[in-house]
């Protein structure tokens, strides 16, 4: 059902609507913001002047496996893609960014200074995809250990599996 | 070997062993080690404050030396964690300066296995993050994949009113517990025994409708599982009138006692200004006088016809926590008096066959029956391509899930926004300045389950 997803037609992308000079969409009745990487962090502070002072969740997606997923023209997919549910308590609506995170170099700048609260979901982010957060103040690892190797919610990371071991498997 | 050699190898053992096991950088770090910024991220960067404005805040000492302070462990294994919290606090003398909250004990890649498993297996993974609030996980993965699917307005009314009733039953339940935790972890070793036979009636209740005590996996996406039994009622009826009574034995051996007073009131005080700015939600974010329910501001299933109050705090301190949750114990015994009224008849789940498995017993009669059962539960159904974020209420604050579809069997990307996970960001602020005996009335107001912080 391609109706409910992001689909702009070519006609009417002319006159598409736009906040912050970046392409608003609807997607499954909500709102969703795509935001250009090198504009993300003065969005977001625009935002937050416009009333979205609180970020209720920041997380990631890795799109490996969809390369031609349904993007608003002019955004180009990458890899990786950051999704910040941004809520605007006084009116009561939420708005969803989505900012395209290239691969070969997968940094953003960390929202900290604007909403604290997203110190633990930038390092579960950084932690879960290999995504990194610039001027972030504590970028560790947070729920895998210290020494892990991988990101495991990577597409490309395979999911672990331990063999069970039966009593008579030996013999 | 001389003394030097084996003091040498034994140094050069113990620094390998430990780097192998140390957690390096996720430790809380001396003092003399960490940065400026580092050491403002407490309580300065929040409130966007001087260096000495933080300072006077927590009437804290300027600078103390590494000598004056010590960095102790509270957890893993620690009765008051509640699970598996580890806190690095740094004490001078009795005071709190700093703490950090260590996660990660409990991680076991929930949402990663979420994309192993079909939209009608997903319920029995989602169930299992926050286990003392199962049925809202449940319930909003449900509507996140009914939204995604657009069946979300056509889910049968009876089934509508079900979840509502079993969400308000799962916010007493978790609550109870809470009031059972709190009292233990501040002494009132009573109260644990009270909360914990009060939650079971509850727990009784879901075993009679699910089968099972938690982890019900009832609430799936299309309805539920199974209708209410037969004196599903009675049941209900049961709970409602023993509650009232019980309550207000709490109120006597707690909200009016002097010294349970003493040990809440004015501490782990968090402003509204921090709460908002750290992302809490639920009792810590109304206990500091902010209005925010999304069963009230953002109404989903039928929550705007009913009649109940918000209840907020004023001083934003443990108490405050305490007696909302208390409030909204009684507040829920209102909406499910109003549920019991006007629950309608009908079906309890929706009669959509790419989604709904057929009735037991047609499997007996009908070959084409047999087989559709069989492919929904082995291949699943397929969910149309798109993302959606659905937010609703938990007992502990805002709990959200976020899929991203491909258009196959298997969510591609299934993330949940569990409250928890955001709410004990507040513990350093909550503690700051104080004392380590408060520390553990100030986790336990924050009430984390760690099966969902770590997921």
């Amino acid at each position: 059902m391609s109706d409910d997803t992001v689909d702009i037609d070519p006609d009417v992308a002319s006159d598409a609507v736009e906040l912050h000079g970046c392409p608003l969409v609807e997607a499954t009745g909500q709102s969703v913001l795509h935001v250009p990487r090198d504009r993300y962090l003065d969005v977001v502070k625009a935002l937050a002047d416009d009333g979205y002072a609180m970020c209720v969740d920041l997380t990631a997606v890795d799109g490996l496996e969809i390369p031609g997923r349904r993007l608003p023209p002019g955004v180009a997919p990458e890899r990786f893609e950051v999704v910040v549910n941004l809520l605007d308590i006084r009116n009561r609506r939420r708005l969803r960014l989505r900012v395209q995170v290239p691969e070969h170099d997968a940094v953003l700048p960390t929202l900290f200074d604007v909403h604290p609260g997203t110190e633990a979901m930038e390092r579960e982010v950084f932690d879960m995809f290999g995504v990194s957060f610039a001027d972030h103040p504590d970028l560790t690892r947070i729920l895998m250990p210290e020494d892990w190797v991988g990101h495991p919610l990577r597409k490309d990371y395979d999911v672990g599996r331990i063999p069970v071991q039966f009593k008579e498997a030996n013999t | 070997m001389s003394d030097a050699t084996i003091d040498a190898a034994t140094t050069d053992y113990y620094e390998r062993s430990v780097a192998g096991t140390d957690e390096g950088d996720q430790q809380l770090r001396p003092r003399s080690e960490q940065t400026a910024k580092e050491l403002m991220r407490e309580v300065g960067s929040v409130l966007r404050m001087s260096e000495a404005d933080a300072a006077m805040l927590g009437e804290l000492p300027d600078d103390p030396d590494d000598d004056q302070t010590m960095i102790i462990n509270m957890g893993p294994q620690h009765p008051s964690t509640h699970g598996v919290l580890r806190l690095m606090l740094e004490l001078q003398g009795e005071t709190v300066l700093r703490c950090k909250p260590i996660i990660g004990y409990l991680h076991t890649g929930m949402e990663k296995t979420g994309e192993q498993l079909t939209y009608a297996q997903g319920g029995t993974n989602v169930t299992r993050m926050d286990y003392l609030s199962p049925l809202a996980n449940e319930l909003v993965f449900s509507m996140a994949t009914e939204q995604l699917l657009g069946i979300d307005g056509e889910i049968p009314d009876r089934a509508v009113w079900i979840r509502m009733l079993l969400a308000e039953l799962n916010r007493m339940s978790s609550h109870l517990l809470f009031m059972a935790t709190n009292g233990m972890d501040l002494g009132a070793v009573s109260m644990m025994i009270y909360g914990w036979r009060e939650r079971e009636e509850v727990l009784r209740f879901f075993q009679e409708v699910t089968g099972l005590r938690m982890n019900h996996n009832y609430i799936r996406p299309g309805g539920l599982a199974a209708d209410l039994p037969p004196g599903w009622r009675d049941g209900v009826l049961r709970i409602l009138d023993m509650l009232p009574e019980r309550l207000d034995e709490y109120d006597i051996l707690m909200t009016g006692q002097p010294i349970w007073r003493e040990r809440l009131q004015g501490v782990g005080v968090i402003t509204p200004q921090e709460a908002l700015a750290l992302g809490a939600t639920g009792p810590i974010l109304r206990s500091t006088g902010v209005e925010w329910d999304l069963r009230r501001d953002q109404p989903y299933l039928h929550y705007e016809e009913m009649d109940f109050d918000i209840v907020v705090g004023s001083y934003g301190d443990a108490f405050d926590r305490y007696a909302i949750r208390l409030a909204e114990i009684r507040e829920s015994m209102k909406i499910v008096r109003q549920i019991l009224d006007r629950m309608p008849g009908g079906d309890y789940r929706i009669q959509d066959k790419k989604v709904t498995p057929p009735p037991r017993a047609r499997i007996d009669e009908s070959m084409e029956a047999l087989i559709h059962h069989f492919k929904i539960f082995t291949e699943g159904f397929k969910v149309p391509e798109g993302e959606v974020y659905v937010g609703i209420e938990s007992p502990r604050g805002e709990i959200g899930c976020y899929i991203v579809s491909d258009g196959s069997a298997n969510p591609y990307r299934m993330h949940m926004r569990d409250p928890s996970f955001v709410n004990i960001q507040c513990l350093p602020h909550m503690m700051r300045g104080g004392l380590v005996a408060d520390a553990v009335a100030v986790i336990s107001s924050v009430d984390p389950v760690l099966g969902g912080v770590d997921r």
